[in-house]
């Protein structure tokens, strides 16, 4: 019976389990986490300050699944080493765990870069896990003034989260606009707009020179006020343990489509890996949710013995503040369609005869269909672009293709 | 397992079937009552132009990438089912940006999303878009 370990116990981890118990029903799984806590969903801790949902209901699994998928976990203790050769993972307390198939499932961490005189800061957060959250809604009062540095994913949720529970909010980023990972210059100043409507404040284009206790000074001279810093610039792959033990590594650890390390019986998923990008053909860290729930699927499906590919990842965000949704999907790099009317801006991305890439800030309905032709680098020429341009529709699609995707015919 | 399925050759492209959908998730037992002056938010929606018409709801995918993508675990298969757990639902709307079909729409509100789970999860307990369909373009059927 083959033993598997899984370092991590978050979404990665998840697909994983469900991936190996589809082959795979007796194998004993071990599941090692340095964070206390069953599976949850850490895209929810914004929506937790916000008040959207809670402890509860964060639960990304049933309380029973652990036990129903056979798996002993190991919470609040940390994987120190993994001892390739005789194939033990070393564990902070001194334990050992023996695997016949491993997988890093070791997510990302705050990356904080050296900031003068940040040690004076006393109530400063990173924005990544629940203990984090649960920290940084202690330490707000209505009167508190909030300086976020990063005006990224994370460091935005962050503001929707706290906006309501605190008196103002001072984004700095060292980028010239907001959201440069997933919008172009037009939907930054969209979304900007709006958030500023909300009383989030902006100073872009800039960054912090020094902290003197609750002051930051910037390198354009001006000077924050602030009680609370959070410090959301960026995250840096979790990739040591692999590292040590000879697993390719480039940012992030090197998968193939079938989840599988540089190393035998190896295997990652997550924000902790790199893979292919199917738009633009370069190994990147895709850090996100749907991502991870796929590469560790297919590294469960591989390591319990059956037969798994993923191999069509693209860089994909949904996401919405304060009742604006954004959809993006993809890369920029090709020929641009644009339109633009009060409420909403759509820029779809064409190169070589396929959708590279698209963005939808107000109106989203339907956007699947977009990321499927991407996904799927379906010809343009052999659906009518025209039409499904102006709207997403399976209209576009010729009928034989539209029996196959909706007539229930099978492969 | 049976699902619904739609005849482009017999569909009217009338739409009844979007207000029998509406109807059924409204929690209403009367239609007028339900669906007077109310902008309906169906969870099939019918495609097409004078020419080719067509209704698409959730395919309740063998490999659902709606439900391997739920940030929150809202979403799940049961009994071949995918259902969405209103509660735990925060309205991110991951599922629309990954469905081929569109079949995941946002609710009213924006708060949440709602699709079709074959009105097992109202009283009519089978679809209502296929029993209401007049021109028997819409099936519930084992393929």
């Amino acid at each position: 019976m083959l033993k598997y370990v899984l370092i991590g116990n978050s979404t990665a981890a998840v697909g994983c389990i469900e991936g190996i118990r589809s082959v795979d029903k007796t194998g004993p799984i071990t599941v090692i986490s340095d964070e206390p806590y069953a599976v949850y969903s850490r895209p929810l801790i914004s929506y937790l300050l916000y008040g959207k949902t809670d402890e509860e209901r964060m639960k990304y699994r049933p309380d029973d699944f652990y036990e129903k998928n056979g798996v002993k976990t190991l919470l609040g203790v940390r994987a120190e080493k993994v001892d390739d050769s005789r194939k033990e993972v070393l564990l902070s307390d001194g334990r050992r765990v023996p695997f016949d198939k491993l997988l890093f499932a070791t997510g990302s961490r705050p990356f904080v870069p050296p900031m003068d005189g940040l040690d004076t800061v006393e109530r400063k957060f990173s924005f990544m896990k629940l203990d984090d959250a649960k920290a940084l809604g202690a330490a707000l009062r209505p009167s508190t003034r909030v300086l976020i540095i990063g005006a990224g994913l994370i460091g935005l949720k962050c503001a929707e989260g706290i906006r309501r529970l605190v008196r103002s909010i001072e984004v700095v980023d060292l980028a010239g606009r907001i959201l440069p990972s997933i919008l172009d210059e037009e939907g930054s100043a969209m979304v900007q707009k709006h958030l500023e409507a909300q009383d989030i404040s902006f100073t872009l284009g800039d960054s912090v020179a020094r902290f003197e206790g609750n002051v930051a000074t910037l390198k354009s001279g001006g000077k924050v006020p602030f009680d609370v810093l959070v410090v959301a610039v960026g995250v840096r792959p979790n990739t040591q343990l692999a590292a040590d033990i000879g697993c390719k590594v480039g940012r992030g650890i090197a998968i193939d489509e079938h989840s599988a390390t540089s190393l035998a019986d190896v295997y990652a998923a997550g924000d902790c890996c790199e893979c292919r990008d199917i738009t633009t053909g370069s190994s990147r860290i895709l850090a996100i949710l749907p991502n991870a729930y796929l590469q560790g699927e297919t590294a469960g499906i591989n390591m319990a013995g059956g037969e798994k590919t993923f191999d069509n990842a693209i860089p994909m965000n949904a996401i919405g503040f304060f009742g604006l949704h954004i959809i993006t999907a993809g890369s920029y790099d090709g020929a641009a369609w644009t339109q633009r009317t009060e409420h909403a801006y759509k820029k779809l991305v064409s190169k070589d005869n396929r959708l590279k890439g698209f963005i939808l800030i107000g109106d989203v309905a339907r956007a699947g269909i977009y990321t499927s032709l991407i996904r799927e680098e379906t010809p343009l020429d052999t659906i009518d672009y025209e039409l499904v341009r102006q709207k997403p529709q399976l209209m576009a699609f010729a009928r034989g293709q539209r029996e196959e995707m909706l007539g229930g015919k099978r492969e | 397992m049976k699902r619904v399925y739609v005849n482009e050759k017999w569909c009217l492209g009338c739409h009844l079937c979007e207000y029998n959908c509406a109807f059924a998730n409204s929690g209403e037992t009367d239609m007028a009552k339900a669906l007077q002056n109310v902008t309906i938010h169906p969870r099939i929606q019918v495609e097409g132009d004078n020419n080719v018409s067509f209704a698409v709801s959730c395919r309740h995918c063998d490999e659902p990438i709606c439900v391997k993508s739920c940030i929150a675990g809202a979403l799940s298969v049961q009994d071949g089912v995918i259902r969405c757990n209103q509660d735990k639902c925060v309205g991110c709307f991951t599922c629309v940006l990954v469905c081929p079909y569109g079949a995941v729409v946002p609710a009213p509100d924006g708060h949440v999303i709602r699709k079709c789970e074959l009105c097992t999860n109202n009283r009519f307990g089978e679809p209502a878009c296929v029993k209401g369909c007049p021109n028997g373009a819409i099936v519930f059927e084992e393929r």
